[in-house]
């Protein structure tokens, strides 16, 4: 039974994970988007309709990634070469992923959808406790982890991830030195739209497998504090992403027992944990300013 | 275009670098017209010219980090086209910024990595990195974050990044302006090195001993278009001064400095603590400044003196009332406009987003700082804003420092550095402030309205005001000043009165001798 | 082929005044796109959507009644966002305003008096300033960002509101519906005209709160410190504004107009407090509010074009079997062009051809 909840707990944390993973690279790089919500909720609704009309479950997370990739170029058009407000513009996006999403999405509702299942390796699934936690988790689960370690790498092992560290801290000097900050930037948001449209449609086929609007639910918003919470550091991200995935299971299954808590109450707990977590991590300023990715959100043009 | 080059190593073959008519401009301004240079093997080539004269932006040009609007680049006799800094490099130019482009949440050697183009192993580089800050007298540590690094550490690694890719061609741009008399002289001692091993330099300055010393050749800018070139050893500083600005620039008018009077700005103990984790804490200064008497703070960026101006100007508190006395009121726990309103004025040093907010009209910057002490001719009483007598005072200010704009009431970010510098001295001076306090007065000004601006100060402490000026520029202050106290790492020097001040005594404060000298230590100095 | 992007030296009226105007034509070409890639007549679509709305007096009401909260809200958010702050939580402080301003005729049905009405609109907007002071007052302690805990605290007072409907304040004779009781007539906004319509006097608070707003902005020196703080913060701390203070009125501001709105529609629109009392206006407000340029007066206008964008959502569902969710894609799309047009108020857009050895560049200018 305890270990049936801690996959629960896998399965609440991974969107987050994932989603939260792309805007670090992201950030990291120098840009704030905000449209993490929007396009989540794109990825979402498009993973489930191409699955169902399919009935592919790949094809749907493929074609997940491609939706939310081609609207974080939309962002990446309007903030980097048109150099709009980044706040503005990642609002913008979420805004109208939501409503595309909900007028694409309409003809899916109550429909039932391609679930995709967990994967079962012959003796190793089959172990006590640790054998479904570790070894028989759905496919995308995995990929979660190969993502943060990938990420993880890229960003502190190598010359393109220090490239990019380097843009996110000082653009000007970045340009000066000869890097093609924009084209680091474009690539960056790309990557982060790729992962939120991952974790939407991860929502739509793995969680629960049916189509509701805005079934995000602001997913995208807690990993965006995630990426706050995480002081901009990988691993941290999987801890934070864990923490809410508990949060989360942990009031469903108070819901499900009847405590004798109003149900609404224990829904809100994910957000009031959010912004507990975000008043304890800004609250040391020593903390936010060391990690900050210093040109977190500015515009940048460059002179040629 | 005359004096006769001379051969300066025996194996010359021709220019290592020329350019021909090189061009460049921004929309309707012509940042550099048709510049010819010519930079000989194994020189050190001074290029000169005030500031706004064209010399970052021929020098980016060179660097590949702009495209030339039109002109040829020559590289040993073969013309070029260099298209981005990694082709600059491949070349053989190296260029060291004077605004460095290091990035402060890198190390040291991380930072070096990054500026070279090959893929060689993190571990080479940092060997190599080594024996290049042996062999050229330029400690670091490959470690250290550059964010904790002082000023002088920080250049240090941009030399070596740059030496690393063997270039044959250096620019250095205004290398000295960050560094104490002593720590240039060491960084002269490195360019006769490279100078002995056959490479050249270009070195960019406005600093004319300094060229006179060090430079075999120099070309002069004025205006984006070359007026000389010549042998600065030949030549006085006057001389080369008068070439880079064009007219006699008046020299500024001074009394005698007059006895003491009233003390206006008071400061005991001062201390305070760093308000974020780059910030310099300052302690236990002291100071009094008397009517009619200027007084200068000496100092290399970076040691508290954006700090010490905050607290000063009431941006930063005090914890205790008395601790800075303004016209003999107690105004430590005076916020900015509190200290206004007794009498001081305060000009900050960054022109566009402290001084002035950019994107506003310079009427509207007027009431930036003048809405309190002038709510009654600015204001009406429920707080509506008389927008034609504030247009009125701006335009009185701006006549009075001839200031050029274009249009009537243009935008602060639409001015020159210059220009905007004299509008916001103006600004203050035009409340006639019994306490002054400036930050960098001339610091990217061009020459003219730098000595307008230093006879401003001086004609306002004739009035019997009491002015404060911190500046980098010892010259200015030499020229300007009764007494001169050096800041070094947040703590302040006894100010040393103008006649007994040298530029190696306030040299050996800056790089951090113990304030509070006794007298005869300092006399030994001398 | 590369485009860049030249500063100008000043910003361009002629732009300013353009921009939203450019954004809306660019919005009306992707939305015919839109409707075709649907299979419909797009120039009847259109009709439908932004026309026919406009051609009935009781249809006017309705564009009123949906502009109101929208003006009402994007009015405050432009005090926000000038002072750089961003408050994207005005959907919830929206709610809280309503539940707040709802107490009186729910809990104190037997209360009924002329001063009823003026109490409930006072509580809305305290109730909606409250839950706005929270965001701000974390922003000034903690430093916390505010777009953030503002938004996650809409989805805790969407929650509290389904909790309210459906538990302590359901109607006692409702069948068990998630709904209040109906409000008494004491506690309903009145309409204004109200022979041809159902616009209710919150549309009259709108236009007042509006003008008001936008001679605070352009005239006097609160409407300097707002701009100032939101332009160069450092500037504003050298002429001695307290950033701090202004966190706190803006949010306060913002929230109280909020909440004004809030129990508005719910007096005047609905009736009473329901578990949904709002189609997004908390965030349609926000496209409002850039559509408007930030400007009171021009919120004025823009509110009026995306209430029109809500009504036409409606009419193309009825007339043409469209979703009415188009309009919430329509409005998703505008906000992305009035941001993209904004730009060429600051830069000219320049599209150039690589370079080739010493030749001159080649450059069109837009």
């Amino acid at each position: 039974m305890f270990e049936s909840i801690l996959i629960t707990i896998a399965t609440a944390a991974t969107p987050l994970l994932i989603a939260a993973m792309g805007e670090l690279v992201v950030e990291r790089s120098g840009v704030l988007n905000l449209g993490v919500e929007g396009m989540m909720i794109m990825g979402a609704v498009t993973g489930f309709a191409v699955a169902a009309m399919t009935g592919s479950v790949w094809l749907g997370v493929f074609a997940a990634i491609l939706v939310g990739a081609a609207f974080a170029l939309l962002f990446g058009f309007l903030a980097l070469t048109l150099v709009t407000n980044q706040v503005a513009t990642g609002l913008a996006l979420t805004l109208f992923g939501l409503g595309l999403s909900g007028m694409l999405g309409e003809s899916f509702v109550g429909q039932p959808g391609v679930k995709l299942g967990a994967i079962d390796i012959p003796m190793l699934s089959d172990l006590p406790f640790v054998g479904r936690l570790i070894f028989g988790q759905d496919p995308l689960f995995y990929v979660s982890i190969l993502l943060t370690i990938g990420v993880a790498y890229f960003l502190f092992s190598t010359r393109a991830g220090l490239m990019l560290r380097a843009v996110g801290d000082n653009h000007v000097s970045a340009h000066a030195q000869g890097i093609n900050v924009i084209g680091i930037r474009y690539l960056a948001v790309i990557f982060g739209g790729a992962c939120a449209g991952l974790a939407g449609a991860y929502l739509s086929i793995v969680y629960t497998p049916q189509w509701v609007e805005n079934m995000t639910a602001g997913r995208g918003w807690i990993a965006l504090a995630l990426v706050v919470f995480a002081s901009w550091r990988p691993w941290r991200i999987v801890a934070g992403a864990y923490l809410f995935g508990g949060v989360t299971i942990g009031q469903l299954h108070a819901q499900a027992l009847g405590v004798g808590v109003p149900s609404q109450l224990l829904s809100s707990l994910p957000y009031l944990a959010t912004i507990v977590v975000l008043v304890l991590i800004s609250r040391n300023r020593r903390l936010t300013m060391m990690n900050t990715p210093a040109s977190l959100g500015r515009s940048f043009v460059p002179d040629r | 275009m005359g004096g006769v080059v001379k051969a300066t190593l025996e194996n010359e073959a021709g220019p290592l670098l020329e350019t021909h008519g090189l061009t460049k401009t921004f929309g309707s301004l012509t940042a550099c017209n048709a510049v010819d240079l010519a930079i000989g093997r194994g020189e050190i080539h001074a290029l000169l010219g005030e500031n706004g004269a064209g010399k970052s932006t021929l020098v980016k040009m060179l660097f590949g980090a702009l495209e030339p609007s039109g002109g040829t680049i020559l590289w040993k006799g073969r013309e070029v086209t260099i298209t981005s800094p990694g082709e600059a490099r491949r070349l053989g130019i190296g260029m060291v910024f004077q605004h460095f482009s290091l990035f402060d949440a890198l190390t040291a050697a991380e930072n070096i990595i990054l500026s070279l183009d090959d893929s060689a192993p993190a571990s080479a580089v940092a060997s190599r990195a080594r024996e290049l800050s042996k062999t050229y007298g330029l400690p670091v540590d490959p470690n250290a974050h550059v964010g904790d690094l002082s000023v002088g550490e920080r250049q240090r690694i941009e030399i070596i990044r740059c030496l690393l890719q063997n270039p044959e061609l250096i620019i250095l741009d205004e290398p000295t302006s960050v560094l104490t008399p002593q720590e240039a002289d060491k960084l002269f001692e490195t360019l006769a090195r490279l100078k002995a091993e056959g490479r050249s330099v270009l070195y960019i300055s406005h600093r004319l001993e300094e060229v006179k010393r060090i430079c075999d050749r120099a070309t002069v800018l004025r205006q984006g278009k070359v007026v000389a070139e010549c042998d600065p050893r030949r030549e006085t500083a006057s001389s080369l001064a008068r070439l880079m600005v064009g007219d006699e620039v008046q020299p500024v008018i001074r009394d005698k400095p007059v006895a003491q009077r009233e003390a206006l700005l008071e400061i005991r103990n001062l201390h305070r603590k760093p308000s974020h984790p780059f910030a310099v804490p300052l302690s236990d200064i002291n100071l009094t400044v008397h009517a009619g008497e200027i007084l200068g703070v000496a100092g290399v960026a970076g040691n508290g003196q954006g700090e010490f101006f905050e607290a000063v100007s009431g941006e930063a508190l005090q914890d205790r009332p008395d601790v800075l006395r303004i016209r003999g009121k107690d105004a430590g726990r005076l916020d900015i406009s509190g200290r206004r309103l007794i009498g001081a004025a305060f000009v900050p040093e960054e022109r566009l987003g402290h001084a002035a907010a950019p994107l506003m009209t310079l009427s509207q910057n007027l009431l930036l700082s003048r809405y309190r002490t002038d709510a009654r001719a600015f204001l009406s009483r429920l707080g509506i804003i008389r927008n034609r007598l504030v247009a009125q005072a701006a335009k009185r200010i701006n006549s009075a420092m001839d200031v050029r704009k274009s249009g009537e009431d243009p935008e602060a970010a639409s001015l020159s550095g210059g220009n905007l510098q004299k509008f916001v001295i103006g600004r203050e001076l035009d409340r006639q402030p019994l306490v002054m306090v400036v930050n960098q007065p001339t610091w990217g000004v061009d020459a003219g309205a730098a000595a307008r601006i230093r006879q401003a100060l001086i004609d306002l402490a004739k009035t019997g005001s009491a002015v404060l000026v911190i500046s980098q520029d010892l010259d200015e202050l030499f020229e300007i000043c009764d007494a001169i106290a050096v800041m070094h790492g947040g703590r302040l020097s006894v100010p040393i009165p103008i006649a007994d001040a040298t530029y190696e005594k306030i040299g050996l404060l800056m790089g951090g001798a113990e304030p509070g000298h006794s007298a005869a230590a300092l006399a030994e100095a001398v | 082929m590369r485009i860049e992007l030249v500063k100008r030296p000043q910003h361009s009226a002629l732009f300013s005044a353009l921009s939203p105007f450019i954004a809306l034509v660019l919005t009306l070409i992707a939305g015919a796109v839109m409707f075709s890639m649907m299979g419909k007549n797009p120039v009847e679509a259109l009709y439908y959507f932004f026309i026919d709305p406009l051609r009935e007096t009781w249809s006017l009401h309705e564009l009123a009644v949906k502009a109101a909260p929208l003006i009402l809200i994007a009015v405050g958010l432009a005090i926000c966002y000038l002072s750089n702050n961003w408050n994207i939580g005005a959907e919830g402080q929206f709610i809280i305003g309503a539940i707040a301003g709802s107490a009186l005729p729910v809990m104190f049905p037997d209360f009924q008096s002329p001063i009823v009405l003026p109490l409930m609109l006072m509580m809305g907007i305290i109730g909606g300033a409250a839950y706005a002071a929270i965001p701000a007052w974390l922003k000034v302690r903690f430093n916390t960002n505010e777009i953030l805990t503002s938004l996650m605290l809409v989805y805790v007072a969407q929650l509290f509101l389904d909790w309210m409907v459906r538990g302590p304040w359901r109607n006692p004779e409702g069948f068990n519906f998630p709904e209040t009781r109906n409000f008494h007539s004491f506690a309903i906004l009145p309409e204004i005209w109200p022979a041809s319509g159902r616009a209710h006097w919150g549309f009259i608070f709108a236009i007042l709160a509006a003008l008001a707003l936008w001679f605070v902005l352009s005239r006097t020196l609160k409407g300097f410190e707002v701009k100032v703080i939101g332009q160069s913060p450092r500037a504003g701390r050298f002429a001695g504004f307290s950033r701090s203070r202004m966190v706190i009125f803006a949010f306060l501001v913002s929230g109280g107009l909020a909440g004004l709105a809030g129990i508005s529609e719910v007096s005047g629109a609905i009736g009473q407090l329901r578990t949904t009392i709002s189609p997004g206006y908390g965030f349609a407000a926000i496209i409002v509010a850039f559509l408007g340029r930030l400007n009171p007066l021009g919120i004025i206008a823009a509110g009026l074009i995306l209430a029109l964008s809500y009504l036409g959502g409606e009419a193309a569902q009825i007339s043409i079997g469209v979703t009415d969710k188009v309009a919430r894609s329509f409005q998703g799309m505008l906000l992305f062009f009035v941001l993209a047009c904004d730009t060429l108020i600051h830069y000219r857009i320049r599209i150039t051809r690589p370079v080739r050895a010493s030749a001159p560049e080649v450059q069109s200018h837009v």
